[in-house]
């Protein structure tokens, strides 16, 4: 009895909100504008990463059924590989060093620059012009830069320092990664450059200029002033190259293909060459699955980090 | 005395970023002028002025019977624009109805599309990869598009329904009350009022279809499909030996994009950083 009445009640509030001319009208709009787009997103981004996880746990090649069950032992043999070893440090190492070097450089220049500077226009837009590449023309112009036949070390640098002449920036496990890392700075200086400006222009003028009356230097204006402030811009700017980081592949495919002796493997290049080039599809799943929870992982962290310091 | 440090303050500073500035030119500026030399050039004489100036190395380049970049060109282009046209039109019905519409499960459906600003393509590639092979859209052109919309989709449905929020609910109320139906309240009001962020989610389409490398290499195997930074990769793989004419090739495929960047360099910069602060 009680139950029929609650779903009797249910089915008349419906009626009463159908009936309504505007709740009408609110439901079939949106259903036949949010038809299009949420199939679309579904199709080639929702349903992909479930497919992934999926995947991840069988051995296939791709054609035929996933019947091959293995369980979680892809995600084992991933781990205990030295060179996924290798592709996740590197990939790391992008996001400390970045840290170290890339951030605070952008960080120098957007603290000269942002506020009333002759040709802040100017520089920016030469800054910023390195980004507008795509990673494959950078990776190819820093290949020709790099060669060792034509590029600077055979012309500039073979003269000034002479055990450099026969150097091989890519040609060697030791140095292609930090090699690469170089054109990484130069190509996404700019960009955090930028979004470290945007920052800056949201603190208030007046109160550089209360510190300046103040008898407050520079320097320690930046420093225990300016510098909190944009606590949560430069941790924006951090969690770009962090999640891009993770990402990285046109740039190290053009430079080399991660080679060699997988000097410069990064996950994503991992993925591709046992997921595509020996169409391990199930492995190649796992070593997905593995950058998508370091993602989140990332961003969940960088919730909690900035979450906090707003309360 | 004041006076004077600050000057000298002054001119390090310039001469620093001056310096940069060259640092950050220079490789750009190499391989233009790399691109007008020939091989003994280069190697003797990396930084010297092209003597003699060669123009083959581009002619060839753009000879059509000679590469292929032309072709490269018009797929990167025509890829792009239809990236672009989706997104616009498929976030700004999703935009719409997110912000002007009140239902049971909007905001579900928000957070469904926000989810997707955590998923990064390249988890989803191998997967994506073998549907595709299903939808027999490997080797085409939607085979590109249809991911690259997608994955731009949660950026973009954000960027704009924050947009669309902000338009008076008054303009609304005087278009039903003349009889105007939704969709064309958003065609003739509502878009047009939204050129900025119209513009800034296209930016960011664009950029990202131009630039996207990974996933039309998995995708498009016909060469006469290839995009430019695919174009770029076969060309320098094919002459190795041959750097005046990669660097000229080089040259060539960056023109497009320094030239649309110092047309329209303030709305780029605002569009691409937008989506970062915003977010």
């Amino acid at each position: 009895m009680g139950l029929q009445k609650s779903s009797n009640m249910k089915t008349s509030k419906f009626k009463e909100y159908w009936q309504n001319p505007r709740h009408k009208q609110a439901i079939i709009v949106a259903t036949a504008f949010l038809t299009l787009p949420l199939i679309v997103y579904t199709v080639f981004v929702i349903l992909p990463v479930f497919q992934a996880a999926y995947f991840s746990l069988y051995k296939w090649n791709g054609l035929g059924h996933l019947t091959n069950f293995k369980g979680v032992e892809n995600f084992v043999k991933i781990l205990t590989d030295p060179i996924f070893g290798m592709a996740i440090k590197n990939n790391f190492k992008i996001v400390v060093l970045s840290l170290l070097f890339q951030i605070p450089l952008s960080l120098i220049i957007a603290l000269t620059i942002a506020r009333r500077f002759k040709g802040a226009v100017f520089f920016r837009t030469i800054f910023f012009l390195p980004y507008i590449l795509s990673e494959v023309i950078a990776g190819t112009i820093w290949s020709f830069i790099y060669n060792p036949q034509i590029g600077i070390q055979n012309t500039v640098l073979s003269d000034w320092i002479p055990w450099l002449a026969n150097f091989q920036f890519l040609g060697s496990q030791d140095t292609v990664f930090a090699s690469i890392f170089v054109v990484l700075i130069w190509k996404y200086f700019g960009l955090h450059m930028v979004i470290l400006i945007a920052g800056l222009q949201g603190i208030p003028v007046e109160l550089e200029e209360a510190a300046f009356i103040d008898g407050v230097n520079k320097w320690k204006l930046n420093w225990y002033i300016i510098l909190p402030l944009l606590r949560p811009t430069i941790m924006l700017s951090l969690f770009f190259s962090m999640v891009g980081s993770f990402q990285t592949f046109d740039i190290v495919w053009a430079m080399g293909r991660g080679d060699p002796a997988n000097g410069a493997e990064t996950m994503v290049t991992y993925m591709y060459k046992f997921g595509f080039q020996r169409f391990q599809l199930g492995y190649g799943s796992a070593v997905a699955i593995i950058i998508f929870l370091i993602t989140i992982s990332v961003s969940v962290l960088y919730q909690k980090l900035t979450a906090e310091k707003e309360l | 005395m004041i006076v004077g440090t600050k000057k000298t303050h002054k001119a390090i500073q310039y001469t620093l970023l001056i310096l940069l500035a060259l640092l950050t030119l220079f490789p750009m500026v190499l391989t233009l002028m790399g691109g007008f030399k020939d091989l003994a050039q280069l190697r003797l004489d990396l930084f010297g002025w092209p003597d003699p100036f060669l123009g083959s190395n581009y002619l060839d380049v753009l000879h059509p019977k000679r590469s292929k970049f032309f072709l490269s060109l018009f797929n990167s282009m025509l890829i792009m624009s239809i990236t672009v046209m989706f997104g616009i039109v498929l976030s700004s019905l999703a935009g719409f109805a997110l912000s002007r519409m009140k239902f049971p499960g909007r905001d579900f459906i928000f957070n469904f599309f926000l989810v997707g600003l955590l998923f990064p393509p390249a988890v989803a590639i191998l997967p994506l990869y073998i549907e595709l092979k299903s939808l027999h859209l490997l080797d085409n052109y939607f085979g590109v598009i249809f991911p690259q919309v997608a994955f731009a989709l949660p950026m973009q449905i954000m960027i704009v329904r924050s947009f669309f929020k902000q338009i008076p609910i008054e303009l609304e109320e005087s278009a039903t009350i003349d009889g105007c139906s939704p969709i064309w309240f958003l065609i003739f009001v509502v878009v047009p009022l939204s050129k900025p962020v119209i513009t800034t989610i296209s930016i960011l389409a664009m950029v990202g279809s131009w630039n996207s490398y990974f996933l039309p290499l998995l995708i498009l195997n016909s060469e006469k499909l290839f995009t430019l930074p695919m174009g770029v990769m076969s060309f320098a793989g094919q002459y190795t030996y041959n750097w005046p004419l990669v660097l000229a090739y080089l040259t060539l495929a960056m023109v497009p994009a320094v030239i649309f960047y110092m047309m329209a360099q303030k709305h780029i910069i605002e569009g691409l950083t937008a989506g970062s602060v915003k977010g």
